[in-house]
């Protein structure tokens, strides 16, 4: 589904990631850990297209398309999801406008017709429903005033209403306690399925407790240094990140 | 960022659509202004003595004030011998008696921009009276406004056939000399709109005024009177538009609002004036006095304006509030973007015992614009238990624009309550992002923002301007990303 080669990516002239591959399967849960600054984030912001990140060489292929020829927006409807690690509050604009705006944007890029305003409601509420959210969420402004927890839990709402098949989490599990932790794993484990891919970004061990990944990649300095299951993740929470990077410099 | 401001700059790039020209032919005044101008639009006007005289007194008072300076404005000095008073499209020299014998091409310009002046006025049922430059040219539903007592007419028509009205009420609110503009429109005012409201009737339909100036070289002067009568309702629209020409025009009328005792008038304006290029070239110069005097007990006078063009604005609709228990509202979006200035506001006068004010201001910025809010509370000594609140919301889009705020307050009494919130945000990169990401073009997403900021004035928009509104500001906002 996601297929991604060499690829070397900069902000403001400086280098992030350099040379990084990877390769994800519909179905598939990765975690990619590491520590700070080694381009965790970075990687999910080039996936999703923002125009700070300069990709200066590789590809990437999302079910066979470049993905860098192609606008955020496009990229989304597309089926590619961003949680963000830090998302923004939109004041005035209502959270379900802007939910509604999202469904139907994407629907119209697939030759749907627009989901009335009585279907969305529908579907939204079951959503949140199954993701324990008060359905007054849907009339606040977007992230407006919500707690850490909230605004985590309301990026998961949006990727439910979206069904992308592939969602990346940037350090979704920051800042949470371990109510809204649990909570958040929660949904996203309700989302898993063998045509979606889902990419964990995350600095701890924590949040492979609750959503179990396939996969674990160890980034340093831009590039993947290890790949292994979910053992490695207990490794490294054991033996810290300079023991990786020890092993990168090797 | 770099990336990030040249992003957003790009998202200023407007496209005027009301910038044709109507092929018409006109007549007017040549330029220049003394007394023998203001005394040939009161003859062409065929006006009363007392009209005369009135314009002649405004006239020499004017020549005695100075221009205001104080706004925060930058333009050249008009230069008031260059501007032709009065234009009027020829064919006003036997002027239709009804729509049929309008001039075609005028009912085309009016089509043009969306007009409901024909059939469609029957369909949307709002009665509208349109000024083209200097005079009104059809006034429509006359009938079935007469049935309710509804008077609604040209203001020229007003002179002639209800002067005892014109001249109880004209003048009242904003003086003569209230201002060296409302002095200027006094002396030269070349038509407008008239509304009489008898005690008791709530008017049958919204009221509109489409007002375009079409000619160059023309200033356009027009003075709106509406006098609501005891017990009495109207809403009002006013929206404006002009062609595009490197020249600033200069349009400075006047309104005047009057509400006896337990009254309401509602006015809302949509305000789309050219603006001028964006390197700021041409555009109408705005200068306005608006002014409603809620003069009996119980009466209420609410502004709503959005106000999306002009390359200058200079602009503060007030109300008086005289009439134990009444009520003064102002709501208010301005949107300036490219070389765009604004200074706009409103006044809240507390007189009378209880008063009660609401002014909710949203002012967005983009381009190079330069924008202030600039308002006014007083509360005088005898309005006990007078309260106001104001909340005023500046929204920038780019980093080469300017929002300043200029409150002022003058309390008098102990017991008046008077509030104030203000706020300054920007939409960031990071939100047109978010958005982007959740599959949302990027001029969506502005339009969504400012849509969300904007939400607690459109609503006090009639139903079918508040779509005309946001769909405006849309188009204002235009190419705004990039």
């Amino acid at each position: 589904m996601l297929d991604i080669k060499n690829l070397h990516a900069s902000i403001l002239d400086t280098e992030i990631l350099r040379g990084l591959s990877l390769s994800v399967k519909a179905g598939e849960v990765h975690a990619i850990m590491g520590p700070n600054g080694s381009g965790k984030s970075t990687l999910a912001q080039v996936v999703a297209g923002h125009a700070d990140y300069v990709v200066t060489e590789g590809s990437v292929e999302f079910n066979g398309k470049d993905l860098l020829e192609l606008e955020p927006e496009e990229r989304a409807r597309e089926g590619i999801f961003l949680g963000f690690q830090y998302p923004v509050e939109i004041p005035g604009v209502n959270n379900a406008y802007l939910l509604k705006a999202a469904v139907n944007a994407k629907r119209a890029h697939h030759g749907q017709g627009e989901m009335d305003a009585f279907e969305f409601l529908k579907l939204a509420k079951e959503k949140m429903s199954l993701l324990g959210m008060d359905p007054k969420f849907l009339n606040r402004g977007v992230n407006e005033g919500f707690s850490g927890g909230e605004k985590k839990r309301n990026e998961i709402l949006q990727m439910a209403m979206l069904e992308p098949s592939l969602a990346i989490l940037d350090e979704t599990d920051s800042g949470l306690d371990i109510d809204a932790l649990k909570s958040v794993a929660e949904g996203v484990n309700a989302l898993r399925s063998p045509d979606r891919a889902i990419i964990l970004v995350t600095h701890y061990q924590r949040l492979l407790d609750y959503i179990e990944p396939d996969f674990v990649h160890v980034l340093s300095a831009g590039r993947i240094v290890r790949s292994g299951d979910k053992s490695l993740a207990l490794e490294l929470e054991e033996k810290g990140y300079d023991w990786v990077k020890e092993a990168a410099t090797a | 960022m770099a990336t990030e401001s040249e992003h957003i700059e790009s998202l200023v790039n407007r496209r005027y659509e009301h910038g044709f020209v109507t092929d018409i032919e006109s007549e007017g005044l040549p330029p220049g202004l003394d007394e023998s101008v203001v005394r040939a639009i009161s003859a062409l006007k065929k006006e009363p003595q007392f009209m005369l005289e009135w314009r002649l007194q405004a006239y020499r008072q004017w020549r005695e004030m100075q221009e205001p300076e104080w706004a925060h404005l930058h333009y050249p000095k008009i230069d008031f011998e260059a501007i032709s008073y009065y234009s009027a499209p020829k064919s006003d020299k036997d002027r239709p008696k009804s729509l049929d014998e309008v001039d075609p091409k005028l009912l085309e310009t009016y089509d043009k921009l969306g007009i409901p002046l024909h059939e469609r006025a029957r369909l949307a049922g709002v009665a509208v009276d349109a000024v083209f430059d200097s005079v009104s040219v059809a006034t429509t539903f006359k009938d079935k406004l007469s049935e309710a007592g509804v008077i609604f007419c040209s203001f020229s028509e007003a002179v002639q056939n209800h002067p005892e009205l014109v001249r109880k009420y004209l003048g009242s609110v904003v003086g003569r000399r209230d201002n060296f503009y409302a002095a200027l429109n006094a002396a030269v005012f070349s038509d407008g709109s008239f509304v009489y409201i008898p005690k008791g009737v709530r008017c049958p339909m919204e009221l509109s005024t489409y007002f375009r100036i079409n000619a160059a070289n023309t200033g356009q002067f027009e003075r709106t009177l509406i006098v609501a009568d005891e017990g009495s309702h109207v809403s009002y629209l006013e929206g404006c538009t002009a062609p595009m020409r490197d020249e600033n025009q200069l349009h400075a009328a006047v309104v005047e609002l009057v509400a006896l005792e337990g009254a309401e008038i509602k006015y809302s304006t949509v305000q789309n004036w050219y603006p001028g290029d964006e390197n700021g070239k041409g555009g109408i110069y705005n200068f306005v006095t608006k002014r409603g005097d809620c003069r009996g007990a119980d009466s209420k006078i609410s502004w709503t304006q959005v106000e999306t063009g002009s390359a200058i604005t200079w602009k503060y609709p007030s109300c008086i509030l005289r009439g134990e228990n009444s009520v003064g509202e102002f709501y208010s979006v301005a949107v300036t973007n490219n070389m765009q200035q604004a200074d706009t506001g409103t006044k809240m006068i507390h007189i009378g015992r209880n008063t009660r004010s609401t002014i909710v201001s949203k002012g967005i910025s983009a381009g190079k614009a330069q924008q202030s809010y600039r308002g006014l509370v007083r509360i005088m000594p005898q309005a006990e238990g007078a309260r106001n609140h104001t909340q005023c919301d500046s929204l920038l889009i780019g980093k080469n624009c300017g929002a300043h705020t200029f409150p002022y307050m003058e309390i008098r009494n102990p017991s008046a309550k008077v509030e104030h919130e203000a706020t300054t945000s920007k939409i960031s990169a990071d939100q047109l992002f978010y958005c982007r990401q959740r599959g949302i073009s990027e001029e969506d997403a502005v339009n969504m923002i400012v849509n969300g900021f904007c939400k607690e004035v459109f609503k006090e928009l009639p139903m079918e301007f508040a779509v005309e509104a946001q769909a405006l500001l849309n188009v204002s906002l235009e190419g705004a990303v990039g």
